[in-house]
C-alpha cells in the first residue's frame, strides 16, 4: 500500500517538476518595458484587451505593475517604469513640472460613480453629485473612502471641495478611510451597506456587489480622465524611451484609441477615447 | 458554509482543466520559492552552523539579531530590497526590479534568518548531546557542528519544510518586488490578493486551496523519502 | 612524587617514560572546582584506574588528561621518540555518542580528523578495527540500531582505528549487561596488551583489580590516594579511602 502512494507521490513530483521547469519567463532578448498603472485600470480589464493589439503591432511586451495613482507616479520618479498611465491631471501635470516627463498626453476617460445601499438612507439618488455629498455629510451617513492617494481618492476630495465640504477639518459622523485599493473598499462597502465613490470600469467586473446599487451618475463633475507620460531618459538614463514612446504614440494613434472605444463589458463601453489629434 | 463548498469545487475544476494561466502561476510560485530556499538555505544553515560553533565574544549579539530577524514582515523585506534593485537605488543597474529573479532574491533574504535559527537551535541541541565526544575524536568546534549537520539531516528536512512554506505562501515581498505582473511576475499569492482585492472571493479561495495541494504534494513527497528505513518511518509516524 | 616512581619502577620493571605531567592542575567550571591542585604523572604502558565518589571530578581528570578542558596549573604532554609527534589521545565515554549514520560511517571522520587521508588506507584500517571488536559484519548497520555493548566496541573500535597511544575510558561498563561487561573488558585488555597507556575510571573495585596496574582515589576534587594497585588494596589507607572501599561492594 504504502508503495503504491509512493508511487503515485512521486509521480505528482515529477509532474510538478515539469511544471516549474515549463512555464519560461520571457527572455531578456525580447523587447519589454514596464509601465505602471493603477489597479482600477488593470482590474476593468482594458489591459487584457489593448496590450495584446499593441504587441500584434509593434512586437512590444508590456509589462503593467498596477498600484494606486501616487505610487504609480512614484514609480515613475524612481525611472523603475518606462512609461507612466494614470487617471489624476493636476498630480500629473505636478510630475512633468518636476521634469519626471516631458510631456503628458490626454487618451481616454472614464466615469466616477456613487455606489450606496439600495435604501438610500442619505436621500443622495439622482445627477447632481455636489448635493448628493452634501446629504451625505448632513445626514452623517456611512462612506468609505480608500485614501491612498489613487486618482480616484483625489477625485473623491476633490467632489467633497466642490460641495463646500473641509472634509480634512469637518469629517462627516460616517466617514472611513480604507487606505485600499477600489476592490477592498467596494468590498467593504457592500458588506457595510456604506456609499462609495467608484470608477464605472471596476464596479461593471466587481462581483461581490451585495446590496450596492448606482445612485449617482452622469455629472460632468464625475468624469475621470486619463493620461499618458514618457519616463524622462534625461533623468533616468535607463529607461527604455523609445519603446515607451512608441507606446505612448500608440495609443493616441487612432488604431490605440479604436482599441480603446472597442472594450465592452456586457455591450457596454467603458472608456471613451479623448487624445487630442 | 457557500463559499468553502463553492471553492473547493472551483478549485478542483481549475486543476481538471489544466488551465493554461494557472499551471504558470503555479511554477512561478515553484521556481521562485525553490529557488529561494536553495540559496537561502544553503546561506542561512552556513550562518546557523558558524553560530552554533563560533565562541566569539559578538556572537550573543549575532545570534539576538537573527533571532529578532525572524519577525521580519515579508513586506518590509520587499521594501528594502525594491530600494536596492530600483533604478535610482545602488544595484539598479542590473535591471533585476519587477522581475522573477527580484522575487528570489528577496524571499532568499526573508528565509534566511529562518534556516539559520533553526539550524543553529537543531545543532546546538546535539552538540550538548555529543560535541564533547566529537571533539574528543579530534573535531574542531566547526567540524563537530557540521559532522552534526549530517547527524541532525532528518530534523533539517522539517526546517526546509517550514522555510519552504514560509516562501511560498507570502505575499508581500513578491508583490512589492516583482510588480503582480500578468503573465510575468504573478505568482499564486499576488494572485489571490488580486481575486480578493476584485470581489472574487471564491475563486481566490479556490487557489489558496490550490497553492495547499501544491505544498501537500511536496511535504508528501518528503515525507516518503525515508523510505524503508526504521528510524525514516519513526521520524514521520 | 619522585619516591614513588622509582617504586613503580620497581615494579614494571621496565623504565618509565613519562606519557603526561599534571603540576598543580586545578580546573574550574564557572564557581565550581572540579579539580583541585592535582599533581599526576602518568607514564607509557601503565593502567591507571581513577575511582571514587560521583562528583569526585573523575570524569574532568580524564578531560584533562586528554586536553577537552583547560586548567591552572601545568598540563604537559611528552613525544614518545624525543623529537617525536605528540601522543595520540582517544577517549570512551559511559553512553557513547553515534552519529546517525552506519557503523562504517561514524569510524570514518575519525580516520579522517586524524590525518588518513587516502580511502583505501582508511578503508583497510576501519576494517581491521572492526574485526577486532567482532563488527565487522554490522558495518552497513545503522549504528544507532546496535546493542549497548556492541555500540560501546564501537566506539572502542573507533578509538582503537586511529591507533592511540592513550586510551581513556570513563566508566566505559556502567551502563551494560555483565556479559557485554566482560566483552568489552577482554578488549580493553586486549588494547593494554597492544602497548596502549590506559586510564580508566570505575565505580566497579572488581575491575579496578582486574584491569589495574595503578589506582588513584579522588575526593572532592583532590587525588588522595595514588598507588601500585597491589598496595592500594592492601595498605592502611586514609579514612575517606577505607570508608569508600567498605561502602562499595563489588558485584564482580
Amino acid at each position: 500500500m504504502i508503495d503504491r502512494v509512493r508511487r503515485v507521490a512521486v509521480a505528482a513530483l515529477v509532474a510538478m517538476v515539469a511544471v516549474m521547469l515549463a512555464a519560461p519567463a520571457t527572455g531578456a532578448q525580447e523587447k519589454t518595458i514596464v509601465m505602471a498603472s493603477t489597479t482600477s485600470t488593470e482590474q476593468s480589464g482594458l489591459f487584457g484587451h489593448l496590450l495584446p493589439l499593441f504587441k500584434r503591432a509593434t512586437g512590444i511586451d508590456v509589462h503593467v505593475v498596477a498600484v494606486g495613482t501616487g505610487q504609480a507616479l512614484d514609480i515613475g520618479r524612481r525611472g523603475d517604469a518606462d512609461v507612466v498611465f494614470v487617471h489624476d491631471t493636476a498630480a500629473e501635470e505636478k510630475f512633468v513640472a518636476e521634469g519626471y516627463s516631458v510631456k503628458r498626453q490626454p487618451v481616454m476617460y472614464n466615469d466616477f460613480i456613487l455606489l450606496g445601499p439600495a435604501a438610500d438612507p442619505a436621500q443622495t439618488k439622482g445627477n447632481d453629485i455636489a448635493a448628493a455629498m452634501k446629504k451625505l455629510a448632513a445626514a452623517g451617513a456611512s462612506f468609505i473612502s480608500r485614501g491612498d492617494r489613487s486618482g480616484t481618492h483625489a477625485a473623491e476630495l476633490r467632489l467633497w471641495k466642490h460641495a463646500g465640504i473641509d472634509i480634512e477639518k469637518n469629517k462627516p459622523a460616517g466617514y472611513k478611510e480604507c487606505g485600499c485599493g477600489m476592490g477592498p473598499a467596494l468590498n467593504i462597502a457592500s458588506s457595510t451597506d456604506a456609499y462609495v465613490l467608484s470608477d464605472r470600469g471596476t464596479w461593471l467586473s466587481f462581483k461581490n456587489r451585495g446590496g450596492l446599487v448606482i445612485l449617482v451618475e452622469g455629472d460632468k463633475s464625475l468624469f475621470n480622465q486619463y493620461g499618458v507620460m514618457v519616463v524622462n531618459p534625461a533623468r533616468h538614463p535607463q529607461v527604455k524611451a523609445a519603446l515607451a514612446q512608441a507606446f505612448a504614440d500608440w495609443v493616441v494613434s487612432p488604431a490605440g484609441q479604436a482599441a480603446i472605444a472597442s472594450y465592452k463589458i456586457d455591450g457596454e463601453q467603458l472608456f471613451f477615447p479623448n487624445a487630442r489629434p | 458554509m457557500h463559499p468553502f463548498t463553492d471553492s473547493f469545487v472551483l478549485a478542483l475544476r481549475l486543476i481538471g482543466n489544466v488551465d493554461a494561466e494557472l499551471v504558470r502561476i503555479v511554477g512561478l510560485s515553484l521556481r521562485v520559492s525553490v529557488t529561494a530556499c536553495a540559496i537561502g538555505g544553503t546561506l542561512g544553515v552556513l550562518l546557523g552552523t558558524w553560530l552554533a560553533a563560533t565562541r566569539i565574544a559578538l556572537r550573543p549579539v549575532a545570534v539576538w539579531f537573527v533571532n529578532t530577524l525572524l519577525a521580519l514582515p515579508s513586506v518590509v523585506v520587499g521594501l528594502i530590497v525594491y530600494l536596492l534593485l530600483s533604478r535610482s537605488g545602488p544595484l539598479g543597474s542590473l535591471g533585476m526590479l519587477f522581475t522573477p529573479k527580484a522575487m528570489v532574491v528577496a524571499q532568499s533574504l526573508l528565509v534566511i534568518p529562518l534556516f539559520a535559527a533553526l539550524s543553529r537551535r537543531l545543532l546546538l541541541d546535539a552538540l550538548s548531546e555529543g560535541g564533547d565526544q566529537l571533539r574528543s575524536l579530534g573535531a574542531g568546534r566547526l567540524q563537530s557542528a557540521l559532522l552534526m549537520l549530517v547527524h541532525e539531516r532528518l530534523g533539517m528536512i522539517t526546517v526546509i519544510l517550514t522555510a519552504f512554506g514560509r516562501a511560498i505562501s507570502e505575499v508581500g515581498a513578491v508583490m512589492v518586488v516583482g510588480g503582480n505582473i500578468e503573465g510575468f511576475t504573478r505568482v499564486m499569492t499576488t494572485a489571490i490578493a488580486l481575486e480578493t482585492s476584485k470581489g472574487d472571493l471564491p475563486l481566490a479561495l479556490a487557489l489558496g486551496i490550490v497553492l495547499l495541494g501544491v505544498v501537500g504534494i511536496v511535504n508528501l513527497v518528503i515525507s516518503l523519502l525515508p523510505g524503508r528505513t526504521a528510524a525514516g518511518r519513526e521520524a514521520f509516524a | 612524587m619522585t619516591a614513588m616512581t622509582a617504586v613503580e619502577s620497581a615494579v614494571l620493571g621496565a623504565p618509565l617514560q613519562p606519557l603526561v605531567r599534571l603540576e598543580q592542575a586545578t580546573v574550574r567550571f564557572g564557581d565550581v572546582v572540579a579539580l583541585r591542585a592535582v599533581d599526576l604523572a602518568l607514564h607509557r604502558g601503565e593502567r591507571l584506574v581513577v575511582v571514587g565518589a560521583n562528583g569526585s571530578g573523575k570524569s574532568t581528570l580524564l578531560r584533562l588528561l586528554h586536553g577537552l578542558v583547560p586548567c591552572t596549573g601545568n598540563r604537559a604532554t611528552f613525544p614518545l621518540a624525543p623529537g617525536g609527534r605528540a601522543p595520540v589521545m582517544a577517549m570512551l565515554f559511559q553512553r557513547p555518542f553515534l552519529l546517525s549514520v552506519s557503523v562504517r560511517w561514524n569510524m570514518l571522520p575519525a580516520l579522517w580528523l586524524h590525518g588518513v587521508r587516502g580511502r583505501a588506507e582508511r578503508e583497510r584500517r576501519c576494517h581491521q578495527a572492526l574485526q577486532r571488536v567482532g563488527l565487522e559484519r554490522m558495518a552497513g548497520r545503522p549504528a544507532r540500531s546496535l546493542s549497548g555493548g556492541q555500540q560501546q566496541r564501537l566506539a572502542l573500535a573507533r578509538a582503537w582505528v586511529i591507533e592511540p597511544d592513550l586510551l581513556l575510558l570513563d566508566e566505559p561498563t556502567a551502563n551494560l549487561d555483565p556479559s557485554a561487561k566482560r566483552e568489552v573488558e577482554e578488549l580493553i585488555e586486549d588494547v593494554a596488551r597492544a602497548g596502549v597507556t590506559i586510564v580508566i575510571s570505575t565505580h566497579n573495585l572488581g575491575q579496578a583489580k582486574r584491569l589495574g596496574t595503578r589506582v588513584a582515589y579522588l575526593e572532592a576534587g583532590r587525588v588522595v590516594v595514588d598507588l601500585p594497585v597491589d598496595r592500594f588494596f592492601t595498605d592502611r589507607l586514609p579514612r575517606e579511602a577505607e570508608q569508600f572501599l567498605k561502602g562499595e561492594l563489588p558485584w564482580t
